[in-house]
C-alpha cells in the first residue's frame, strides 16, 4: 500500500475525511440558507427564481455543486462505515451502561445522519431533480433579466402547502441541529484544534450555528404553510 | 450493610459466561475490593469458585483493578479507581452489577479479568525512547519549561487501566495512546522520535481492532486520572504532520 492509502484507511485518516467533508457542508449550509431566504421576499418569486437560474447555469457554481455531491456522498458512506466498525469493536455488550458521560447526539451520529439523508432525498427529489432533469416547471420571464427562467418558486410554494412535506423538513432540520450540536466542535477536535484559549469559542459558535441555521431553514416552510 | 451483587462469571476465554447473584455483608469503611474479598472468603468457605478480579497496588497507581460497576468503569466516583472506591458511597440493600471491561481488544480471560496486552503492544510499537536517557539526576540537567513539564506530567499520570476503552461507545483507545504520546512528546528526550512514534503507535492501535474516536469524550469523563481529550487533539495534529514528514509508509 502506498502511504496515501495507508493514511486514508487509518482511523485518523478516515476521521479527517469526516471532519473536512463535514466542515465543507457547514460552509455550504450558510450559503444555501442565504440564497433561500430570498423566498421570504414578497416579490412573487422573482429574486428567488433568478437566483436559482443563476445557480444552475453558472459553470463555476456547477463545479462547486459537483464537489458538494461528491463530498456529501463521501461523508455519508464513510460515516456509515465508521459507525458499523465502531459498533463491531464491542461484540459483547454491557448489561448496564451509564449514559451520562456522553450526549445523545454524539452517540447517535449515524441515526441523525440517516434522518438528514432521508430528508435530503425528499428535498432533492422535489426541487433539484425537477429543476434539472424534467420540464415540469413553467418558464417565466422578468423585466430586466434577459433569459427565461424556470419557476421553481411556484413548486416551492405548492410543496410547502402540504403538511407532510413541512413535517419531513422539520424532522430533518431537528436531526441536523442535533448532528451539528455534536459535529461542529467534533470536526475541530478531529483536526487537532483543541486549546483552552479557543475551544470554548468553537464550542459556543457550534451551539449557535446548530440552532440558528436549522431555525433559519425551518422558517421558510413554516412561513409558507401558516402565513402564505 | 447488606448488598446484593450481580457479578459476571466466566470460566475462561472460550466459555459463554453469565451473571450470578450473591449477597454480601460489608461495612462502609471497606474499599470495593475489600468487599469483594469478603465475598470471595465466603465463596471459598462454601467450596465455591471465588470471583477472579485483578488488583495489585490497591492505592490507585497500577491500573489493574478493571471492572465496570453499575455501568461505569471504576464505579460512580470521578477520578477514582475501583480500589480507591469505598463502600460508604453505597446504601444498605443496594444492588450492584459488576461486569468486566468490554471490548473485542480486551478479551475476558476469567470472570472480571480481561487481557489488556493490546495496550502493551501499542507501547511496544513506539511508546519509549530508544537511547539511554540516564538516571533521574541526568534528567534534571536538561532545563524544561514549567508548563511543558506539567503537560508531560499530567499525561504521564495515565496508569494504563483501560477505563477509557471500556467507557467509549466505540471501544476506542485514543485517550490512552494520546496520553502516552503526549507524555513523551512534551520532553526534549522524546521529541526526536515523536513523528515515528505517533505513526507506529496509531498503526498498532488500529491493528488491535479498537474503534475510531467519535469525540464523545466518555473517556475523559471516566478516566480515573483526569487525562484530557486535548491530548487526543495534539496527537491528531502530530499524526497528520508525521504522515507527510516521515519517510516510512
Ligand atoms: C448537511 C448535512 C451534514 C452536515 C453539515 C454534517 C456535518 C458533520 C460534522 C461536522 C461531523 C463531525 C466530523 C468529526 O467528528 O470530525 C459529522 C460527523 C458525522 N456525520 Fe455528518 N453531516 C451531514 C450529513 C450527514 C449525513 C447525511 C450522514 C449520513 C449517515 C452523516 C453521518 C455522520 C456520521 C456517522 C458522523 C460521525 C463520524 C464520527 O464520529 O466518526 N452526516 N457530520
Ligand atoms: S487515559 Fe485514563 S482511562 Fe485511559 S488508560 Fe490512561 S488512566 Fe486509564
Ligand atoms: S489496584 Fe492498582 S490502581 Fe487499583
Amino acid at each position: 500500500m502506498s502511504w496515501i492509502t495507508n493514511f486514508l484507511t487509518s482511523s485518523l485518516g478516515k476521521k479527517l475525511v469526516m471532519s473536512l467533508t463535514g466542515l465543507f457542508l457547514i460552509i455550504f449550509l450558510v450559503v444555501h440558507l442565504a440564497g433561500n431566504l430570498q423566498l421570504l421576499f414578497d416579490d412573487g418569486g422573482e429574486a428567488f427564481n433568478i437566483y436559482a437560474h443563476m445557480m444552475s447555469t453558472d459553470p463555476l457554481i456547477s463545479v462547486v455543486a459537483y464537489g458538494l455531491y461528491f463530498f456529501i456522498l463521501l461523508h455519508i458512506v464513510q460515516g456509515i462505515l465508521i459507525a458499523f466498525q465502531n459498533r463491531g469493536a464491542r461484540k459483547v455488550k454491557y448489561a448496564m451502561s451509564n449514559r451520562k458521560s456522553n450526549t445523545f447526539a454524539s452517540r447517535n451520529m449515524m441515526l441523525l445522519g440517516l434522518l438528514i439523508f432521508f430528508f435530503l432525498a425528499v428535498h432533492m427529489g422535489d426541487f433539484w431533480y425537477k429543476m434539472k432533469f424534467t420540464n415540469e416547471l413553467d418558464m417565466v420571464t422578468y423585466a430586466g433579466y434577459d433569459a427565461a427562467v424556470r419557476d421553481l418558486y411556484t413548486r416551492v410554494n405548492a410543496a410547502f402547502q402540504e403538511w407532510w412535506i413541512v413535517l419531513i423538513y422539520i424532522i430533518g432540520l431537528i436531526a441536523l441541529a442535533l448532528h451539528l450540536w455534536h459535529g461542529f466542535q467534533s470536526a475541530f477536535q478531529t483536526l487537532g484544534l483543541n486549546h483552552k484559549k479557543y475551544t470554548p469559542i468553537i464550542q459556543g459558535l457550534g451551539k449557535i450555528y446548530s440552532i440558528v441555521i436549522p431555525i433559519g431553514f425551518a422558517i421558510i416552510p413554516l412561513y409558507y404553510f401558516f402565513v402564505k | 450493610m447488606k448488598l446484593k451483587l450481580k457479578i459476571w462469571r466466566q470460566k475462561n476465554q472460550n466459555s459463554r459466561g453469565g451473571f450470578s447473584n450473591y449477597t454480601v455483608e460489608a461495612s462502609p469503611e471497606m474499599s470495593f475490593l475489600e468487599m469483594l474479598d469478603v465475598l470471595n472468603q465466603q465463596l471459598i468457605e462454601n467450596k465455591e469458585e471465588p470471583v477472579a478480579f485483578e488488583h495489585d497496588c490497591r492505592e490507585g497507581i497500577c491500573g489493574t483493578c478493571s471492572m465496570v460497576i453499575n455501568g461505569q468503569p471504576h464505579g460512580p466516583m470521578g477520578l477514582t479507581t475501583t480500589c480507591q472506591l469505598h463502600m460508604r458511597h453505597y446504601k444498605d440493600g443496594d444492588t450492584i452489577v459488576i461486569e468486566p471491561f468490554r471490548a473485542n481488544s480486551f478479551p475476558v480471560i476469567k470472570d472480571l479479568v480481561v487481557d489488556r496486552a493490546s495496550f502493551d503492544r501499542i507501547i511496544e510499537a513506539g511508546g519509549f525512547i530508544s537511547v539511554n536517557t540516564g538516571q533521574a539526576p541526568d534528567g534534571n540537567t536538561i532545563p524544561i519549561e514549567q508548563d511543558e513539564a506539567k503537560k508531560s506530567f499530567d499525561a504521564a499520570a495515565c496508569i494504563g487501566c483501560g477505563a477509557c476503552v471500556a467507557a467509549c461507545p466505540n471501544s476506542s483507545a485514543m485517550l490512552f495512546t494520546a496520553a502516552k504520546v503526549a507524555h513523551l512528546g512534551h520532553l526534549p528526550q522524546g521529541q526526536v522520535e515523536q513523528s515515528k512514534r505517533v505513526k507506529r503507535m496509531i498503526a498498532q492501535m488500529d491493528k488491535e481492532g479498537f474503534g475510531n474516536c467519535s469525540n464523545t469524550y466518555a473517556c475523559e469523563a471516566e478516566c480515573p486520572k483526569g487525562i484530557s481529550v486535548a491530548n487526543i487533539a495534539k496527537m491528531n495534529r502530530a499524526y497528520f504532520s508525521a504522515v507527510v514528514s516521515t519517510d516510512e509508509k
